[in-house]
């Protein structure tokens, strides 16, 4: 477990020394004030827009911080000719697949923090109230769903020969999954058989990761869901990472490192 | 060493190729019609013509907000939403909607279906009847549609249901009457012809500003639209009718205030003529028939309640 740490600890320490998440972080904040500035009809209790731009320059910016991150981490050790010697040591390849999952998982989330604290702070400027339970739940749904992300761009990272290819694909199936997911089982009564089953059957495969998009409710301010149901979205989620991860395993065990 | 002559001559020869080209090119540039620098709008400079396709996505996003974000997808059926409900709860468009508007997502379909319910908002509710949380002392979040209708105008200044729902919600909720003229007028700058945008000017100037005068003015005004650009036709859809149906009522219910009974019959029966309900409009003439014959001035039914005679 030390050596799962001790990566996951490099990983982290990669983030913060990087200029990625600077960058995305202070991008967000700067459109956000120029629409915040925009005067619409002399009323400035306005919010929901700004809510709404808000949430989706952080949902962009977190896939963008996990998905690059996790796909450059296999590729750049590799690269960097560090993974010979980081395997000459006690580790073996799950502990370093585990550990930059990891390292990838826990920076996403101090990124998420610092995403939500400004979200929080620009709607309360606004709307005078701070509905923490709300944007707790948000949070977390999102952190949760990034795992899943993580160990899906980890899997890719050695079936594909390159970073950039990982990370287009990921993108492309994220954003698919993100914007058709909800409704593929609607597209698919329509159709007839075989396509049907078909359709259906990638229906029930895929994971769902629309399910943790819940900026709906925390734009039009609807009350927060049971924790019971954040709690099994949770355990669907962690079951698809560890699924994932599990299979990046396997794959990074068959693969030839040099 | 080499020369550097050579080089920064090649370098001057290319800049003032450049000043020159760019000299002639600006001449050409000012008198092309496809020239976008003359208008001061960002939107227009970028997008030019295009933006109008992304018009009414902005329209049915205020719409979307107006129901809290519980609103069907190119996916779910859509009959109950065909007209959008903030534009026909303002009156100011006659609505096509069908069905049931509080059950398109339909009865789960599966487990993953019956379990994203949960994730997302699945209740009808209206920003102006207090929106998701109910609370009709909050109905001024209609606000909320605002930035929206704002956008879409910008995007397309031709859509006239923009300026006319948007001005309803600022001066009905929002108690924004001069931000609400001001929109109209910048509505009617873009539309001159436009009768709609003269009737809800006409609303403004009765309803806010306690004026008949300027009222029936813009009435009279848009009734004259109508009767230019739409009574030609054959059969003008239900939309048209509906227009000309509040512009009639109002006009008629207007003069019946001012004491002008024989102007306020000629609107009657006009109203009459293409009214849903013509023996509703027929028992308000005969009323009115009476209480001229009687010759004794009584309070007048007040605008709000023509709606009930269409």
């Amino acid at each position: 477990m030390n050596n799962i740490f001790a990566v996951a600890g490099i990983v982290l320490r990669e983030l913060y020394r990087r200029k990625d998440f600077y960058v995305l972080f202070i991008l967000t904040v700067l459109i956000c004030l120029v629409m915040a500035s925009v005067n619409f009809f002399n009323d400035a209790k306005i919010v929901r827009y700004l809510k709404e731009i808000c949430l989706l320059f952080i949902w962009i910016c977190s896939l963008v911080i996990a998905i690059t991150t996790a796909a450059r981490q296999i590729p750049s050790e590799r690269e960097n000719r560090t993974l010979f010697p980081l395997l000459a040591k006690p580790l073996s390849r799950t502990q370093l697949l585990l550990g930059k999952f990891l390292g990838c998982w826990l920076a996403c989330g101090l990124a998420l923090v610092c995403f939500y604290l400004f979200f929080g702070a620009l709607a309360a400027s606004r709307e005078h109230h701070w509905p923490l339970l709300n944007y707790l739940q948000a949070a977390l749904l999102h952190w949760i769903m990034l795992a899943v992300i993580i160990a899906f761009t980890l899997l890719g990272s050695p079936v594909f020969a390159a970073p950039s290819s990982n990370t287009t694909i990921s993108f492309v199936l994220v954003a698919f999954i993100l914007v058709l997911g909800r409704h593929l089982n609607k597209v698919a009564l329509q159709l007839p058989e075989p396509r049907r089953s078909i359709l259906y059957g990638l229906y029930y495969c895929i994971p769902h990761l629309e399910l943790f998009d819940v900026r709906d409710l925390i734009i039009h301010n609807w009350p927060p869901i049971a924790w019971p149901v954040c709690g099994v979205a949770a355990l669907y989620a962690l079951a698809y990472a560890s699924a994932l991860l599990i299979g990046a395993c396997l794959v990074f065990h068959r693969k030839a490192i040099n | 060493m080499r020369s550097t002559k050579l080089p920064l001559l090649i370098l001057v020869g290319l800049l003032v190729l450049c000043f020159g080209l760019a000299a002639w090119l600006d001449l050409w540039f000012q008198t092309w019609q496809g020239n976008r620098t003359q208008s001061a709008d960002v939107l227009s400079v970028l997008m030019g013509d295009s933006r109008r396709m992304f018009a009414n996505h902005f329209f049915v996003k205020a719409d979307a907000y107006f129901h809290s974000g519980f609103y069907p997808t190119v996916f779910d059926n859509r009959e109950a939403f065909q007209t959008p409900h903030m534009a026909e709860d303002s009156g100011t468009v006659g609505g096509r909607n069908q069905g049931d508007e509080t059950s398109f997502l339909g009865k789960p379909r599966d487990w993953i279906d019956a379990f994203s319910r949960q994730f997302f908002p699945v209740r009808h509710t209206h920003l102006d009847e207090g929106g998701a949380s109910g609370d009709l002392g909050g109905s001024s979040e209609v606000r909320e549609i605002m930035p929206w209708l704002r956008l879409s105008a910008e995007l397309n200044p031709n859509d006239i249901r923009t300026y006319t729902v948007s001005a309803y919600w600022l001066r009905e909720r929002m108690g924004k009457v001069a931000e609400a003229e001001q929109f109209l007028r910048e509505g009617l700058r873009e539309n001159p012809d436009s009768y709609e945008i003269m009737y809800e000017l006409g609303r403004v100037y009765s309803e806010n500003k306690h004026d008949p005068a300027h009222a029936r003015n813009l009435w009279e005004a848009a009734l004259h639209q109508w009767q230019k650009q739409v009574a030609s036709q054959p059969d003008p859809d239900r939309a048209y009718k509906f227009l000309f149906v509040e512009i009639t009522s109002h006009l008629a219910l207007l003069e019946e205030q001012q004491g002008n009974y024989p102007q306020a019959l000629a609107y009657m029966e006009l109203w009459k003529t293409r009214s849903a309900s013509p023996d509703a409009v027929q028992k308000y003439i005969d009323d009115l028939r009476h209480k001229m014959s009687s010759a004794a001035p009584a309070p007048a039914t007040p605008p709000q309640t023509s709606r009930q005679a269409h």
